[in-house]
């Protein structure tokens, strides 16, 4: 159970009182998420061959892009319609025909994901129909129909055109990631016989978490497709020349045979109402069977997300993961006491904000502040149901911006912040430590390395916790100390 | 060679062959990946530094968010200009419109931070849905007593120059509404600087020495009163030319006030800004403080400046930046370290500036007017590039490609402006491009990079 205490503020558990709650601005200051095209371009850049484009004025693809770049540190290009005056007085067919076909004369992509913003989505573009008209009604767009693109290429290139609607006051980060990731499956997946195949839906996690999805799908024997999978394209080896598309990503054929897959696993999923996911899309459209389970984020939740494997393959969990979860056991143990009765305030995304606050129940730390840029309004009941010990014991804040998430956290007083680099400006004026979890982490190298899911994530977040809670005590002692 | 899209082939030439005439200043090809941004981002990068105002983005949440602190301008008091403020449209406000929702944030930030003025960014849907800006801020600065000035900065409205524009616009109606009285003969204001890592602070001080009064910094650590009186100053001077020498040109015509335009990066250009202003005042003393300025700021950096030489000589670099008359200045600061500029480049230079860029460059530099990831990747290896001089969008081309950075854009930490910022420079660009680590990323280059080599028995 949950009671509202506040427009937007949650008390999990309702036996209790609440510390306080924190009043609520007309405006926004310092925001706690990104715009919904982000999230999209995000999403679209895990598929091969796919250039992200964003119908709307050419600072949004710039913003998007410079904003990315600075946490995966790796190039990324996002076209853009450029909707200058005259196109949003008289409408931007014209920009987005020339712009699709001058990106795919440039790139010679697979797919180009096309994303609405604002600007577009307010003078009511009907984009669908735009596509439509220039792709042609059932073939793909071929880049020879454009009369007015700068030259025709030399022969007809097949180019899927996928579309999600992104308006940024419709939702956040996730909603444009999720919507992105449901557009490209609804598009291009295709029925067919019933396969072994298993897809993977993952929300925002790290590259490095996209790589260890895959292992541990792998070690029990899952036959799977990670839809999106931008670890490659986001966190690219050194290159001998450029390559306009990054190689890897999920590939249209994976996407294609989503179609045919025996089951689709969401993990996360925590939209604004109205917000499709693609297991929805794959449930509705092909009959798939579709299991909703959070972020797997330490021992409970990657749990979950393994007995789900298992009981998919009908394979055991192997040796070697087992291990990994007999030591995270034993850190623990040896670790308790440094963590044991400590506080966080934990803030960012939802799927990573739930994880992360199951997670930290589980190893003695009380998440007393657990807030969200977010509007799924179900974040306070998720914690509730999976991590009870909690209730009565956290304030959930909602469609919080980090100013409220600052006053939240000083009525608390906790040991550390949890969430991205963004918070840093709170956590120096409170004089806390901050863990750079999740995105964006603007101020750190190794952003895309940063490891969140599975028993190896948990070990990992774990040691930088203890450590940060450890080298606090450690600097402010008068003498200092060389045990712990 | 590198391939152009054909609307784009007037944007770029190579110089030495007849004069460089680009078609420029035009809204960017659809599809091309252009670097730049739009018009709300030239109004918020010009006036984000003035530090004591609310600076209030009107539109959904995303301008906002790319946005903030986005330039680490620094202040020496309050630090307003470091926070993020939004309207964070809605649906229903893009339905119903948002003006109670911009009255009512401009009356609660007002309360809650006691700014000195403040401003309201107009983004794209704003414009769209017909928000009566304008009436709202005349409303709250009747209501708060404070001035609360809008800029039309909707992001469809062209570039980032048209949003330059507004933000002059926006500036011109604080200035000319402060005090004047008190202000002296030798006085001047510091038009685009931004006070990035505290640049604008060594300028103040180089001024200060030569017995210059400061009255208004536009923007960087800038504060309101002193933008409503910069009026009072003698002379403008004119830093980073594409974004304020409109303002420039206005002050000049309402308020009688000369500019020069200066650069502040490398040595020549910065001894020939403070040379200039001494000149203007013509006071013989002033003249005399400046030449011992220079002499003695000069014999610092140079050692610094031919110990770095030694390492980077006939290297070859690429610029691609925000405005063509910092390239030029890039382009002299380079030569002075032995390196040539082979391609040079920026998001919003006339055509004017690349003329001039043209004729100062060595033969066969490839010019270029709002270049994207395609050409510029091509060109780097077309060119056999060393050094990239550019902004954070630029960077990761750079790395993919071994090819060493310097940021000379935002997230620059350390003052790259003045004498000491030339120092500053010959050690930024020593410390990429002689660093050991393309020893492991150069191998398709055909240009060697003299590092340690692993001794071998």
């Amino acid at each position: 159970m949950t009671a509202r205490v506040g427009p937007g503020v949650a008390l999990a558990g309702s036996d209790r009182t609440p510390r306080g709650t924190v009043p609520r601005s007309v405006s926004t200051t310092n925001a706690c998420r990104m715009c919904m095209p982000l999230g999209a371009c995000l999403a679209y850049t895990g598929f091969e061959g796919a250039v992200p484009f964003l119908h709307g004025s050419q600072g949004c693809a710039t913003y998007i892009r410079r904003y990315l770049i600075s946490h995966f540190q790796e190039p990324m290009d996002i076209a853009s319609s450029s909707v200058g005056e005259a196109a949003t007085v008289f409408g931007g067919e014209e920009n987005l025909r020339v712009g699709i076909a001058n990106v795919t004369r440039v790139y010679q992509p697979q797919m180009i994901g096309v994303a609405t913003t604002c600007l577009t989505e307010t003078i009511g573009e009907d984009v669908r129909g735009m596509l439509l008209r220039i792709a042609g009604p059932d073939e793909p767009a071929t880049s020879t129909d454009g009369g007015s693109a700068d030259r025709a290429p030399d022969g007809p290139t097949t180019v899927r055109l996928v579309h999600a609607s992104t308006p940024a006051y419709a939702g956040t980060q996730a909603d444009g990631y999720q919507a992105a990731v449901a557009a490209t499956v609804e598009r291009l997946a295709e029925p067919g016989p019933r396969t072994e195949q298993v897809v993977l839906l993952p929300g925002i996690v790290s590259t490095a978490d996209l790589r260890h999805l895959r292992e541990i799908a792998d070690g029990l024997g899952v036959q799977h497709s990670v839809l999106p999978d931008y670890s490659d394209r986001l966190d690219g080896a050194a290159a001998t020349r450029y390559e306009m598309l990054p190689p890897g990503g999920a590939t249209l054929a994976e996407v294609a045979a989503s179609g045919s897959a025996s089951a689709a696993i969401t993990l996360g999923g925590l939209v604004t109402p109205g917000t499709r996911l693609a297991g929805e899309v794959l449930a509705d459209s092909f009959g798939i069977a579709h299991h909703s389970l959070p972020l797997p984020i330490g021992i409970r939740l990657t749990d979950r997300f393994t007995e789900q494997l298992a009981e998919l393959s009908g394979r055991p969990v192997p040796a070697w993961l087992a291990a990994e979860r007999g030591r995270l056991v034993d850190a623990y143990v040896d670790g308790h006491k440094h963590v044991a009765e400590r506080t966080a305030v934990v803030f960012g995304d939802e799927d990573l904000v739930l994880g992360l606050c199951v997670w930290l129940a589980e190893i003695g730390i009380t998440p007393t502040v657990c807030a969200t840029g977010g509007r799924s309004g179900r974040l306070a009941q998720e914690i509730s149901r999976l991590a009870p010990e909690l209730d009565g014991r956290v304030q959930v804040i909602d469609d919080g911006d980090l100013e409220m998430i600052e006053a939240a956290a000083r009525q608390v007083a906790p040991d550390l912040l949890i969430g991205s680099s963004k918070g840093y400006p709170v956590a120096r004026r409170l004089g806390v430590p901050l863990i750079r979890v999740g995105l964006p982490i603007h101020d750190r190298v190794g952003a895309q390395r940063v490891r969140h899911l599975g028993y190896r994530g948990a070990q990992e977040l774990f040691d930088r916790v203890a450590n940060a809670l450890i080298e606090r005590r450690q600097d402010s002692s008068p003498v200092g100390y060389a045990y712990m | 060679m590198v391939e152009l899209l054909g609307t784009r082939e007037r944007q770029v030439a190579r110089s030495g062959a007849g004069r460089v005439e680009l078609d420029c200043e035009k809204q960017s090809t659809s599809g091309s990946v252009s670097q730049r941004a739009c018009t709300f981002c030239g109004s918020r990068v010009v006036l984000y530094p003035i530090a004591d105002a609310v600076h209030l983005v009107h539109g959904p949440i995303g301008c906002a968010v790319y946005t903030w602190d986005i330039r680490g301008a620094l202040s020496s008091g309050p630090e307003l200009h470091r926070l993020s403020f939004s309207t964070d449209l809605r649906e229903r406000h893009v339905v119903f419109g948002g003006e109670r929702q911009l009255e009512e944030s401009l009356l609660e930030l007002i309360e809650r931070h006691s700014p000195r003025a403040a401003f309201v960014y107009a983004t794209c849907i704003v414009g769209v849905i017909g928000d009566d800006v304008d009436a709202v801020c005349r409303t709250v600065a009747e209501r708060t007593g404070i001035p609360v000035i809008p800029v039309g900065s909707e992001g469809f409205r062209g570039s980032k120059k048209q949003g330059y524009d507004a933000a002059c616009t926006a500036l011109m109606s604080l200035i000319g509404t402060g005090d004047t009285t008190g202000t002296g003969r030798h006085s001047v204001n510091l038009l685009g600087d931004f006070n990035l890592a505290g640049e604008i602070w060594i300028i103040a001080e180089y001024l200060r020495r030569m017995g210059v009064e400061v009255v208004a910094n536009l923007t960087g650590d800038g504060r309101v009163d002193d933008i409503r009186r910069a009026h009072g100053a003698a002379l403008n001077l004119v830093q980073c030319s594409g974004s304020t020498t409109k303002l420039a040109k206005q002050m000049q015509a309402s308020y009688g006030i000369p500019f020069q335009q200066v650069s502040y990066f490398g040595l020549d250009d910065m001894a020939a800004a403070l040379y200039g202003i001494a000149e203007h005042f013509k006071d013989p003393a002033m003249l005399q403080r400046t030449r011992e300025l220079v002499a003695e700021e000069i014999a610092a950096a140079l050692p610094v400046v031919a110990e770095c030489r030694a390492s980077l000589e006939g290297k070859r670099a690429a610029i691609y930046v925000g405005g063509a008359f910092k390239a030029i200045s890039l382009v002299k600061a380079l030569r002075m370290l032995g390196v040539r500029s082979v391609l040079v480049g920026s998001q919003t230079g006339s055509a004017e500036d690349y003329a001039y860029l043209a004729g100062l460059c060595d033969p066969g530099t490839v010019i270029v007017d709002d270049s994207n990831p395609a050409e510029l990747s091509g060109f780097l290896a077309e060119e056999k590039v060393d050094l990239f001089v550019g902004g954070v969008k630029e960077r990761p081309l750079a790395y993919k490609l071994g090819v060493a950075f310097c940021d000379h854009n935002h997230e620059r930490k350390i003052p790259l402006e003045g004498f000491v910022g030339m120092a500053n420079f010959a050690l930024e660009v020593r410390a990429s491009v002689c660093s050991p680590v393309w020893q492991f990323a150069h191998r398709n280059r055909s240009t060697s990079i003299s590092v340690p080599q692993e001794v071998v028995s």
